[in-house]
């Protein structure tokens, strides 16, 4: 329940909600029905993925060409998996009870596991994680069968509004945790080296940028330690 | 109940498009990271690897606006972070203060522009 509470605590909350009215409405455009787009909401939950889902899809993809688009895009899910997990379970966890948490795993919950669990005590981190990601996904649900059903109505000044929160919102949730020199300088080198690794075009760009971003920080933290 | 749920291959594709390409990078994530101890200097750098990761969604973003978000100046773009950053280090870290004057920003200039 304390994780469900959380759920009203967070501006993020809000940010998701326009995103998937965004994309509810997306589906509409794209002549996906409305039980394809909450299904989507429900089993893929991570908003890039899906805009790329229906995006290829309805420009007439194959549906080898939309599966290795998607599986691109949520590589990044791996590396936040991985860092988050250790904070989530405790030595006497089994893997399988882990599996709907990790499935509720995206940008939105992996910033606010990092935020919010080191308040709450390591035994009931599951249950805050599922009461987390239950809530935002039934707030995510709504979203896109409003959007779904709002569709055409959307002006273009709100649709702009409402893209703009995104990087507006991860950008300051992302800072506000960050807590050594290596996060704030894998943060700041991953928003210079993503426009220079762009001109590229190699399809990958922000997993290049990313990792390498990522090691130098990781480089310049490890040598700080050493001396 | 048919229009709601229209035809049910394309909720075969959903599952083979969508959710297991994506759910994927999940349980591998799990299956890996289940090993990795908290406070380890490899988190360290899986942490940084996702922040940067992340970082870089938020630049494409920026630079190569999707959709509607391509209707606004790239200066007024930059300009809304920059004030959405600043009112959040000025209001003490508050992420809903920076994010409403960042909207405001836009949302002003594009008034202004007509």
């Amino acid at each position: 329940m304390w994780g469900l509470r959380s759920v009203a605590s967070t501006v993020l909350t809000l940010v998701l909600f326009a995103t998937y009215l965004g994309i509810g409405a997306l589906a509409h455009d794209s002549h996906f029905s409305l039980g394809w787009a909450l299904a989507s909401t429900l089993f893929v939950w991570a908003g890039p993925a899906q805009i790329i889902l229906i995006s290829t899809l309805g420009s007439g993809a194959t549906v080898v060409q939309a599966a290795i688009a998607v599986t691109v895009s949520a590589i990044r899910l791996f590396p936040m998996v991985v860092s988050v997990m250790p904070m989530i379970r405790t030595p006497q966890t089994k893997r399988r009870q882990l599996i709907l948490a990790t499935h509720f795993i995206a940008v939105t919950l992996w910033v606010e596991c990092f935020r919010l669990l080191p308040q709450v005590p390591r035994e009931r981190r599951i249950a805050f994680t599922h009461g987390l990601g239950c809530g935002l996904l039934a707030v995510c649900l709504v979203a896109t069968a409003l959007g779904y059903e709002l569709a055409a109505g959307l002006p273009q000044l709100f649709g702009a509004a409402i893209l703009l929160l995104t990087p507006l919102a991860f950008l300051l949730s992302t800072a506000r945790n960050c807590r050594q020199l290596a996060d704030v300088l894998a943060l700041v080198l991953g928003l210079a080296l993503f426009p220079l690794v762009s001109m590229l075009h190699t399809g990958v760009d922000i997993l290049i940028s990313g990792a390498s971003a990522g090691t130098i920080a990781y480089g310049v933290h490890w040598w700080r330690e050493q001396s | 109940m048919s229009d709601f749920i229209g035809d049910w291959n394309a909720l075969l594709v959903l599952l083979l498009a969508g959710f297991l390409p994506n759910e994927v990078w999940r349980m591998i994530g799990l299956w890996l990271g289940a090993g990795v101890d908290e406070g380890s200097d490899a988190l360290v750098w899986v942490r940084a690897v996702a922040t940067a990761i992340l970082a870089g969604v938020i630049a494409q973003i920026l630079v190569q606006p999707p959709g509607a978000l391509a209707s606004i100046p790239d200066w007024l773009r930059y300009a809304a972070v920059v004030a959405g950053f600043a009112a959040f280090v000025a209001s003490g870290r508050s992420t809903l203060a920076g994010v409403v004057s960042g909207e405001l920003l836009m949302l002003a200039g594009k008034w202004w522009l007509g």
